[in-house]
């Protein structure tokens, strides 16, 4: 057994199988997991907002979709994936208050997830599974050894994409 | 445009935006034992200025389930505020206030609405206190409520705290009837809200 790497909110961490990233009580933000398949490393960052650009107190580089998966990407290389191999997965960006509201600050769940999209769209990188939106928190865990993806929500069983 | 700044926040800031929050804490438990018709007991609040990382631990773990109350605020202050409490010290709380507890762990339909109004309660009065203290209307809209994990529910807060900077302001107050019941209170001021409300108290930006 490996062990297990926490990740904080605005945060990110890379890991080697067998040790495998958490991230608790994910909830309008939103975790990408990276995975190379062959040398089996990976990473997680934890997201809370769309774009950098948007911002003017921008430095936190994990805070943001765009900057936070450029980090990761960066830093899961330096740690010997390769670039053009890696795939992800993606979870959280749930709506956890008025359901159903149009309001731009209600709907960041969903701003996050499609600005997750976009920036792993530019970089090229594969979505292979995810878990997003609706209205409930989510705790992910995600292991590099076999890229599972697995995700706890108060009330349901445990699964994993 | 303000220039506040969260994260460089003076010690006179600081102070103020605690005594707002002691004030308001002070104010709520008040109301929370006039509508249980019993005596309520309240801690000296904390107030905390906490990095984003550090949130899930203050509040007792981010896997905690908790119920959060969310109400935007409009008016001179514009923005939201919620209150959040254990969902043990929550069922203990609606369940004193309609007479009887249900089976389990969950909210029957009943409770879920008492607890949307204890909730509402409590930050109305919460509220109310902010605006006598600084002279400035603050309108509440209809309160929210759901009950999950603590670190999913503080993330709409968060969110809207990291658009300013990268530390939240959370309040923490206990109080205490027959159990101790571990509440949060989180002010959500938009930037210009901040300027106006210590403008209001008399301190220059």
């Amino acid at each position: 057994m490996g062990v297990e790497i926490k990740v904080g909110m605005a945060d990110l961490k890379v890991c080697v199988s067998p040790d495998s990233v958490i991230t608790l009580g994910l909830g309008s933000c939103v975790g990408i997991a990276l995975r190379d398949p062959v040398t089996k490393i990976g990473g997680l960052a934890h997201i809370m907002l769309p774009d950098s650009t948007l911002i003017r107190n921008n430095s936190n580089i994990p805070k943001f979709a765009d900057t936070g998966i450029e980090e990761l990407v960066r830093q899961v290389t330096l740690k010997g994936a390769n670039r053009s191999r890696l795939v992800a997965k993606i979870a959280g960006g749930a709506q956890m208050f008025g359901f159903g509201s149009q309001s731009e600050t209600v709907r960041v769940g969903e701003r996050n997830v499609e600005a997750t999209k976009k920036k792993l769209a530019q970089m090229k990188i594969p979505i292979l599974a995810e878990d997003t939106g609706k209205n409930f928190g989510r705790t992910v865990i995600f292991y590099p050894e076999t890229g599972d993806f697995v995700i706890r929500a108060v009330g349901k069983q445990e699964y994993k994409i | 445009m303000s220039g506040i700044n969260l994260d460089e926040m003076s010690n006179e800031y600081f102070d103020v935006l605690k005594e707002l929050g002691n004030i308001g804490a002070g104010n709520a438990t008040t109301a929370l034992a006039q509508l249980m018709q019993t005596k309520v007991d309240m801690s000296v609040p904390r107030v905390q200025l906490l990095e984003f990382k550090e949130l899930g631990e203050a509040m007792g773990g981010e896997e905690l389930v908790m119920a959060g109350i969310y109400l935007a605020i409009e008016g001179d202050i514009n923005g939201s505020i919620m209150f959040l409490l254990e969902k043990k010290a929550a069922k203990h709380l609606v369940g004193k206030l309609i007479g009887t507890v249900s089976e389990g762990d969950d909210f029957t339909e009943m409770e879920f609405s008492a607890l949307k109004e204890v909730g509402n309660i409590i930050t109305g009065a919460y509220l109310n206190s902010l605006s006598s203290i600084t002279n400035l209307v603050v309108q509440p809209s209809v309160p929210d409520l759901t009950v999950d994990m603590a670190g999913a529910i503080i993330s709409v807060p968060a969110i809207e705290f990291a658009a300013l900077g990268d530390r939240m302001l959370m309040i923490q107050t206990q109080f205490f009837d027959e159990m101790v019941l571990d509440g949060f209170f989180i002010l959500i001021p938009d930037l210009d809200s901040y300027g106006r409300m210590l403008s209001a108290l008399g301190i220059s930006l």
